[in-house]
């Protein structure tokens, strides 16, 4: 597949990269990334992802866009508020670039439909708001040997790590268990910054473009975490936990099963 | 003995809006116990009824993750850099809050 005279024009600044070059190039326009819900940290991964000319980008949300979201969620303009955020994100990604392919998803990832739905694609951004999504991912990508990238944000801080399943930490690794319902003794909703959820979803879109281009150093057994009252990035290094119950010497986790009833769920899904 | 504890921001508020604090302990556990003493409430947050770290929340010391370490019967010193770091979903809701 030889670049177009437009494709040429358009990538110009990242086709000069020595690290991306015109086979660099080839390779995103040939790959295919899904984006875990079109929030925060999905809506600035997603405009990067598409502005840099990832082929296939698969976004999956099964909500709808709320006034409330418009703050950090940049995939959406107020005309969309209502619409669902697939669609939505689907229209502003081909505004962007109408030479890849959007496919949005209107639907939960669930323990039935996890396996078939990653399955088809290169990397996995993982921009979901709950940790039931949180592990079911997470475990559904070292089922499948999909890498995957982490990404987190509340308040004004963060956190990102690339897992490439079976040769680093996983999220599992990190933190074994979600917290089960009525773990902690009280919750609220905490909120964010809007630009700290752009920080932490551009990174995320970083990693996935050098896990798909195969540069540079990837977050692997590297927990990145954002201070954003101080602005200060500090980095902890985790590693494989070989007691993980997904990707450890004897797993007991060999299919799907999502965990219900996380404390804060009945917060995150007033969030819309 | 005094070592400096990161607290993870959702526990801000029972720190005094406090980013960092000093504690005092020979392990891990007894840091814990000094926080609590100094910031009630913390513990509970970060701790099961066992006592047992939540499977949520990890504790490095310099860098490195207890769990690797002794768990809570990890030594610490005067000095040491102790990070509190709870799992974080995406989209702007936060745990431990």
């Amino acid at each position: 597949m030889a670049l177009t005279k437009d494709q040429i024009a358009r990538y110009s600044r990242q086709l000069i990269l020595p690290e991306v070059g015109v086979q660099g190039q080839e390779r995103l326009l040939k790959s295919s990334i899904l984006i875990i819900g079109a929030g925060g940290l999905g809506s600035p991964a997603a405009l990067y992802l598409a502005a840099g000319g990832v082929g296939r980008i698969g976004i999956i949300d099964r909500e709808t866009v709320a006034v409330s979201n418009l703050h950090r969620q940049i995939l959406h303009a107020t005309a969309d508020v209502g619409r669902p955020k697939g669609e939505s994100g689907r229209e502003r990604l081909h505004a962007l670039n109408p030479g890849i392919n959007v496919v949005a998803l209107q639907e939960s990832l669930t323990a039935d439909n996890a396996l078939g739905v990653l399955g088809d694609y290169d990397v996995i951004v993982d921009g979901s708001d709950n940790f039931s999504t949180r592990y079911l991912v997470n475990d559904a990508c070292v089922l499948l040997g999909k890498p995957l990238v982490h990404g987190g944000v509340v308040h004004l801080r963060g956190q990102v790590m690339s897992i490439r399943p079976g040769r680093s930490a996983c999220f599992r690794c990190v933190f074994p268990e979600p917290p089960a319902a009525g773990a902690v003794p009280s919750c609220q909703e905490a909120g964010v910054l809007g630009a700290a959820a752009g920080v932490l979803g551009s990174l995320m879109a970083h990693e996935a473009l050098k896990l798909l281009l195969e540069i540079g150093e990837p977050l692997v057994n590297r927990l990145l975490v954002f201070d954003g009252e101080t602005s200060r990035f500090r980095e902890v290094p985790v590693r494989r936990d070989p007691g993980c119950a997904v990707c450890g010497a004897a797993p007991t986790i060999r299919t799907l099963v999502r965990e219900e009833g996380f404390m804060c769920e009945s917060a995150l899904t007033s969030d819309r | 003995m005094a070592v400096t504890v990161r607290i993870p921001t959702p526990l801000q508020r029972l720190t005094n809006g406090q980013a960092e604090v000093q504690c005092t302990g020979r392990t891990v556990n007894e840091l814990l116990s000094d926080l609590e003493k100094r910031y009630p409430g913390v513990k509970e947050r970060l701790c099961d009824e066992q006592g047992k770290l939540r499977r949520f929340v990890n504790i490095f010391v310099n860098e490195e993750d207890i769990r690797f370490l002794q768990g809570d019967q990890t030594a610490v010193k005067d000095g040491d850099d102790v990070s509190i770091i709870p799992a974080i979903a995406g989209g702007g809701v936060g745990l431990l809050c």
